[in-house]
């Protein structure tokens, strides 16, 4: 494997952590307005991700700085053809951001219902749009000969693009309810206990679908054969309906390892359809930008990998020990936890 | 056309303007106090004085309130090299992506991860643990600058590259990592931010002595605050301005318009202030007071130095690149640069009468000086955003010095009403965090220590600084 599709790979790496992670975190936040009863409730909830997700978020960071290095072309297509839809991701997580941090600083109920709103509304949004463009990017956006954008805003939402984004905001949700089955205690845990169930089908027909669809996508807008990518995607769907089985009987570990597996296998349902493409053009499928056409030269991938070969093993290593550390479950009866 | 284009570039400068100067009115204050509520808490370690924790729950929470607008401005800075400058990240990618890429391989995953682990960390950490957790993070912010201020060093004074179909393209990670003017910009930078953050700890402690209130418990922390504040805060003038003498030496006519010098001279006189002066067609000041000999010994180290004028260095450029206007917008970069060296020798002057009040034990009786510390709190921010419009503004109309112009960099893809788009979603939501910041920093650095942190009714029974 040369170093531009290692690159590659990794990018995917990056972007399935990120989903992974921060997966769950938007899940939560995103049922922050209808699970908890009262605020010790609410405040629990915050807690479950609180030491977590400031790190989760650097996935997307370091995603997005790797794909400045490595792939520059596609770094400043992307982010200047999906503008608008980024000025929305960064609004959202902006607030959502400093949710975490100032939602506590006051008694004022009002404040609180503020913060939790902006949580929730930042969850749910930054998980839609990621969705819609990632989506887009193996759809096809208006990108003309010298590799700009030459469309509108609207031009990013079709049917296809719509049920990515709402199957992702789905899958997070499902993802958060069966992380807080494993987090909270007591009534709290019971009632994502319901949510997780309630959630399971939805995100298993909209997650499916759009698994299904982006082969479909692949094959017709991207010249792809339906294997390789029907793999990942038949094992996301796969995870999906056993998370729905597993939640069902109340084995909910393993129903959010599935929920985690169906995050990772979206990713990289899409990324492999995408596959030597990374932005396909709807304006004429030549002007689509590629891997190799993107890449850096192979000296700052030589680099990059080095870099990446010492701190990627380290920060699973130190982010591992933090979820050891907090793996106890927030609030309701104490219970050691079991291992 | 011309219109048209010129306006995308002005919009997309005063956003980026907009952002970085915002997103650095946090940074100081993260790279400054993380370390002194660190210091609180090791002090609480070793002398098991109750005092010290109370300090670093205090201080904990200011430090809090504002890293977490410094994380969430940030990510803006990342997205909008991509969304508003297109060319230039195809165009510098190779090079400039990489630090990029490090800090947040290196660099933000440990700073995030171990700042959670100190915050949530209090009773489920052993205390030795749980306070290295807190110096971790503090690693991982100044890692976090020194790989942000690389990227920036390669805007400045481009090394370890050549071009390749019109790319820039790295040959020398060690060159890049290795760059003086990244070298010199992380020590000012680092020492801006303790300076900041010592000053608000020193500033917060006058305020509570203003009021009588807690004086026994501030005491010590004006005490650490002093001990930072007088040596950084000196030593960064005398820095900052040896930084000026590299400066000279890779961008001439950054020095030159900070000093409004029009023609080349020897042992040139430094202007404190002037009237006019600031235009080709106006190059004689009306009115001006000035120290002879000055500015050659800041700009070259020797009082006899030659300083080359922005008239030459301008022939020399357009000879160099070709016709054109190589001078950057003098007047805003001569006031810019008074503006950082004025407020920034204000505030080591109050610190250094500060610590001598302090020594003579008359600091917190006398009330005027104390209001004095209380708003010198807030000026090395505004020295910071003074240091970054001289650097930035000084480059132009370069975005990669002698590579790339700003005026060619920006995204063809974006249109103006895009760009008034998003210039209107950050200014809205800019000041209104803003106001709140600064009403709960108020609320919190008033607030008094000696009862519990957390107010009574709040939610969870979690340790000071938590949810």
């Amino acid at each position: 494997m040369n170093l531009q599709n290692l690159w590659f790979v990794l990018i995917v790496v990056l972007w399935s952590g990120y989903f992974l992670l921060e997966g769950f975190d938007f899940g939560v936040g995103m049922l922050l307005p209808s699970l908890p009863r009262d605020d010790e409730e609410r405040s629990q909830m915050f807690e479950t991700i609180g030491p977590v997700w400031d790190g989760n978020e650097v996935w997307l960071v370091t995603a997005g700085g790797a794909t400045f290095a490595a792939f520059p072309a596609w770094y400043a297509t992307m982010f200047s053809g999906l503008y608008i839809a980024l000025l929305a991701v960064l609004f959202f997580l902006i607030i959502r951001v400093i949710s975490f941090e100032w939602r506590s600083k006051s008694t004022s109920p009002r404040w609180r219902k503020v913060w939790l709103w902006a949580n929730a509304i930042g969850s749910f949004g930054a998980s839609l749009i990621w969705g819609v463009g990632l989506a887009n990017l193996l759809y096809g956006m208006p990108i003309d000969s010298s590799g700009d954008f030459s469309g509108t805003f609207w031009d990013l939402f079709n049917g296809y693009t719509l049920l990515g984004g709402l199957a992702v905001v789905a899958i997070f949700a499902f993802h958060g309810a069966t992380f807080l089955t494993l987090r909270t205690g007591g009534d709290l845990r019971e009632r994502a206990g319901r949510a997780s169930k309630r959630l399971s089908l939805l995100a298993a027909v909209l997650g499916a679908a759009f698994l299904i669809l982006t082969v479909v996508v692949a094959v017709n807008r991207n010249d792809k054969n339906v294997f390789p990518p029907v793999l990942p995607a038949a094992i996301g769907t796969a995870a999906l309906v056993l998370a729905l089985l597993f939640i069902h009987r109340r084995r909910q570990a393993w129903a959010f390892t599935m929920t985690g597996l169906a995050a990772i296998a979206l990713v990289v349902t899409l990324f492999t359809s995408l596959y030597p493409r990374v932005i396909v053009s709807s304006t004429d499928f030549a002007n689509s930008l590629t891997v190799s056409g993107s890449a850096s030269q192979h000296y700052t991938l030589q680099v990059m990998s080095i870099v990446a070969l010492i701190f990627v093993p380290l920060v699973l290593l130190y982010q591992g020990w933090t979820y050891h550390v907090f793996r106890a479950r927030v609030g309701g009866p104490k219970e050691e936890p079991t291992h | 056309m011309i219109l048209a284009t010129s306006t995308t570039v002005d919009l997309a400068r005063a956003q980026f303007a907009t952002t970085s100067i915002y997103h650095f009115l946090f940074v100081p204050l993260t790279l400054g106090l993380g370390p002194i509520v660190a210091i609180f808490q090791t002090m609480w370690r070793r002398s098991g004085d109750e005092r010290w924790l109370r300090l670093t729950h205090f201080f904990g929470t200011l430090f809090l309130i504002n890293f977490a607008i410094g994380v969430a401005t940030g990510l803006v800075q990342e997205f909008q090299f991509g969304m508003n400058w297109s060319v230039y990240s195809t165009f510098v990618g190779n090079v400039f992506g990489a630090p990029l890429a490090i800090e947040g391989l290196a660099a933000f995953f440990l700073e995030s991860t171990f700042l959670g682990l100190w915050i949530f960390g209090w009773d489920r950490l052993s205390p030795r643990l749980h306070l290295a957790t807190l110096w971790v993070a503090v690693v991982g912010s100044w890692l976090s600058a020194y790989f942000i201020l690389v990227a920036n060093s390669f805007m400045q004074d481009p090394v370890g590259y050549k071009l390749e179909n019109g790319q820039a393209v790295l040959t020398s990670v060690w060159a890049l990592l290795g760059s003086h003017w990244a070298y010199y910009a992380f020590i000012h930078t680092v020492l801006a931010g303790l300076t900041a953050g010592a000053a608000v700890v020193f500033g917060v402690c006058c305020w509570h002595f203003v009021r009588g209130r807690n004086v026994e418990l501030f005491r010590p922390a004006a005490k650490v605050a002093l001990w930072i504040l007088v040596p950084v805060s000196v030593f960064n003038l005398w820095f900052g301005s040896h930084f000026g003498i590299l400066v000279t030496s890779l961008q001439p006519m950054k020095i030159s318009a900070s000093e409004a010098q029009w023609d080349t001279c020897s042992s040139c006189a430094f202007s404190l202030f002037q009237v006019g002066g600031f235009a080709q067609s106006d190059q004689t000041p009306s009115f001006s007071i000035e120290i002879p000999d000055m500015l050659s010994f800041l700009a070259t180290g020797s009082f006899s130095g030659t300083v080359k004028g922005l008239t030459p260095l301008n022939d020399q450029y357009k000879a160099m690149y070709g016709p054109g206007d190589y001078l950057p917008p003098v007047e805003s970069v001569y006031w810019s640069m008074r503006g950082m060296a004025y407020t920034g020798s204000f505030v080591a002057l109050v610190a250094v009468v500060g610590a001598f009040l302090y020594w003579k034990r008359r600091l917190e009786r006398l009330r005027w000086f104390l209001w004095i510390a209380v708003v010198t709190s807030f000026l090395p921010f505004v020295a910071a955003a003074f240091g970054w419009l001289l650097t930035e503004l000084g480059r132009q109309p370069w975005i990669v010095q002698g590579l790339l112009k700003t005026a060619d960099a920006n995204s063809p893809a974006v249109s103006t009403t895009w760009l008034v788009i998003s210039l209107a979603v950050f200014v809205c939501l800019y000041i209104a965090l803003l106001v709140l910041d600064i009403w709960l920093m108020r609320r919190y650095a008033g607030r008094d220590p000696s009862t519990p942190a957390e107010e009574p009714g709040g939610a969870s029974p979690a340790p000071a600084v938590g949810y």
